[in-house]
């Protein structure tokens, strides 16, 4: 078995932006430092040649981290057909910010918008940065590492309809559940169980009090 | 019987109509469609807003059928993953797999035996034959010719019956694993998917005889919702959707993967980019996949059907399990902590029927990927609606979404 996961070169263009190469890739990949993002895509869109954007999304290095959130472009070239990687930190954890480039790759409206979503980030610049996904007035951003796996109550998308029936959207009960084992640890923890689900019946989920059935 | 023939003297209707010309008047009106129509195919939601006959604006609002997947891949092993991408673009299970599987043997650096290659190029290029039976069928329906439905029905029906022999399952497949296939192919198996093959070619054909000439089905998708290449490119337009607009971009000959290198075949280009074109280049899609099917049938390695360096991410045979130490422990490994690779950041497409279907994998190590990205096709294709539907008419909303051939499991994921 060969480890293919290697460094690759920085493009001159986003060398001399002082993009720098990102460890254990299978693509050229390269880091740009958040002040010099919209020239380096500008860059990888005139100079690179690399006219079709696939794919925006984000990592969320956990609570604890540094920089929690990195966001991750993916582009493809017509002309060489190869790809490329760019990663773009957010510098303040608590409202991550990104411009947005939805005015050079008018795909990138959607993928913002998701990204803006499922983990919160806000896209400076974009023209309607709204829930895809999700509806509109949900209070959480469920791709975040904090949020549980099971989901965390939340009102109803309709406001009527909640204060009619009183009902609210409650977090799924997966007790168990048909997920993998935490590594180490003693015998009784390997029981495949929920990653994020270190409750049972009788030290119940933290969070508001709800019946699961 | 008798008819008696009576005469009614309408008079000068121009005239009268200029007579209330002042009292005419039109408004804007907003048009929900959807989450529930049969025209969306599936739960997609279009906010429509009309001046008169004419599309003014229209968002999409998608997101009903949003399940999480990439939250449950997080909290999941590697193989346990795999039931989940069937449910991606549900009319192409078996193509998802593929890419899935593939994604990560890019991440643990595995190479498959050509058998298994083989064996996995004839599940995408049956898939594509199937989610495309479809999507002419329903199409047909969109554009009022219902009869074609039942053509391409029957053919995938037949395909269907040939995925439950190889996989047991109809609709959801999961037959990839990583490091392999589940089984090999049943005792046969092959023989029987060249009879299919034989006998779909005249079928095309005849779907091609009753749509491609017919006056009505051109005079509602000739010209319309032309996507220029320019559009097509800056949206992330993939797949057919890309090619009808006349870039020519197959992944499947650009970045060969499971050795799609080996084989021949022609990749169709549209000129136009219009609802026209997208329908000719899926007809042609069908033909090209019945040539690379039979090269892979005719080409069948033998071999091993999984890849036998890849302890600890593969099981072994069940066998090897029940009468073997090194095996149970291997076995009971892979099932507790999944299958071990290593840390890395690694993004594969694959050329699905629908487009390019991406999976972003970032691992830390270990069992369970730390991120795991679903480029969706169909989402990427849903996004140029906004730009795309206003200055047509409400009758062609249905057209231009047939024409699209895009899947709500997938992209809302």
């Amino acid at each position: 078995m060969q480890i293919p996961m290697q460094t690759f070169e920085v493009p001159t263009y986003l060398e001399a932006l002082g993009g720098k190469a990102r460890l254990k890739a299978d693509m050229p990949a390269v880091d740009i430092a958040p002040d010099r993002f919209l020239e380096a895509v500008k860059a990888i869109l005139g100079e690179g040649g690399y006219a079709l954007l696939l794919d925006i999304t984000a990592i969320d290095w956990g609570v604890e981290a540094d920089i929690r959130f990195t966001v991750v472009y993916h582009f493809y070239s017509l002309s060489t057909h190869t790809y490329l990687r760019l990663t773009v930190d957010c510098t303040a954890n608590d409202a991550p910010t990104v411009p947005s480039i939805a005015h050079l790759y008018p795909g990138a409206n959607w993928h913002e918008r998701e990204t803006f979503d499922m983990f919160g980030i806000i896209f400076t610049g974009h023209p309607n940065l709204k829930r895809i996904l999700m509806w509109e007035g949900y209070p959480y951003h469920p791709l975040r590492k904090d949020f549980p796996l099971a989901g965390i109550e939340a009102p109803l998308p309709s406001a009527e309809t909640a204060e009619a029936t009183g009902e609210c959207v409650i977090a799924a009960p997966m007790m168990g559940g048909p997920f993998h084992a935490a590594p180490g640890g003693t015998i009784a923890n390997r029981e495949p169980m929920g990653a994020d689900q270190s409750w049972t019946e009788c030290s119940p989920k933290p969070g508001p009090e709800t019946p699961l059935n | 019987m008798q008819r008696d023939t009576v005469s009614i003297n309408l008079g000068d209707v121009g005239a009268r109509a200029a007579h209330h010309e002042g009292e005419l008047y039109t408004e804007r009106m907003t048009l929900n469609m959807g989450p529930s129509h049969p025209a969306t195919h599936g739960v997609l939601r279009l906010v429509l807003e009309l001046e008169g006959d004419y599309v003014t604006k229209c968002e999409p609002v998608i997101g009903y059928l949003h399940r999480g997947d990439e939250k449950i891949a997080e909290n999941m092993t590697y193989n346990q993953f795999v039931p989940y991408t069937d449910r991606l673009d549900y009319l192409a299970p078996l193509a998802n797999n593929v890419a899935y599987a593939i994604a990560v043997e890019r991440l643990a650096g595995l190479v498959l035996p050509e058998r298994c290659q083989a064996i996995r190029v004839l599940c995408c290029e049956l898939a594509r034959i199937s989610s495309h039976l479809l999507g002419i069928g329903v199409y047909g329906m969109d554009t009022g010719a219902l009869t074609v439905f039942m053509y391409t029905f029957t053919e995938r029906e037949k395909l269907y019956t040939l995925f439950e022999e190889l996989t047991g399952a109809r609709f959801t497949t999961s037959y990839t694993r990583i490091g392999g296939v589940a089984r090999d192919m049943p005792e046969g198996w092959m023989g029987r998917v060249e009879a299919f093959l034989d006998q779909v070619m005249p079928v095309i054909d005849e779907i091609e005889s009753l749509l491609t000439r017919n006056k009505i089905f051109l005079d509602r998708t000739n010209d319309v919702a032309v996507i220029s290449k320019e559009d097509a490119l800056a949206y992330g337009l993939t797949g057919p959707n890309l090619r009808a607009s006349g870039v020519d971009l197959d992944l499947r000959r650009d970045n060969p993967y499971s050795g799609y290198e080996k084989y021949d075949f022609d990749i169709p280009i549209g000129t136009k980019g219009d609802c026209y074109d997208r329908y000719l280049v899926r007809m042609e899609e069908m033909r090209q996949s019945v040539r690379i099917a039979k090269q892979v049938i005719s080409t069948m390695p033998s071999g091993l059907w999984y890849a036998e360096d890849a302890r600890k991410i593969f099981a072994p045979p069940k066998a090897k399990i029940l009468t073997r130490m090194e095996e149970l422990i291997q076995n009971f490994m892979i099932v507790t902590e999944g299958p071990q690779m290593p840390a890395g950041e690694v993004y594969f497409e694959a050329e699905n029927p629908k487009g390019a279907l991406g999976f972003f994998i970032v691992s830390k190590g270990g069992g369970v990927p730390y991120r795991l990205k679903i480029r969706a096709p169909s989402f990427c294709n849903l996004s140029i609606l906004e730009k795309l539907v206003p200055g047509h008419m409400m009758s062609d909303v249905p057209v231009i979404l047939g024409s699209l051939d895009f899947v709500l499991g997938e992209c809302d994921r």
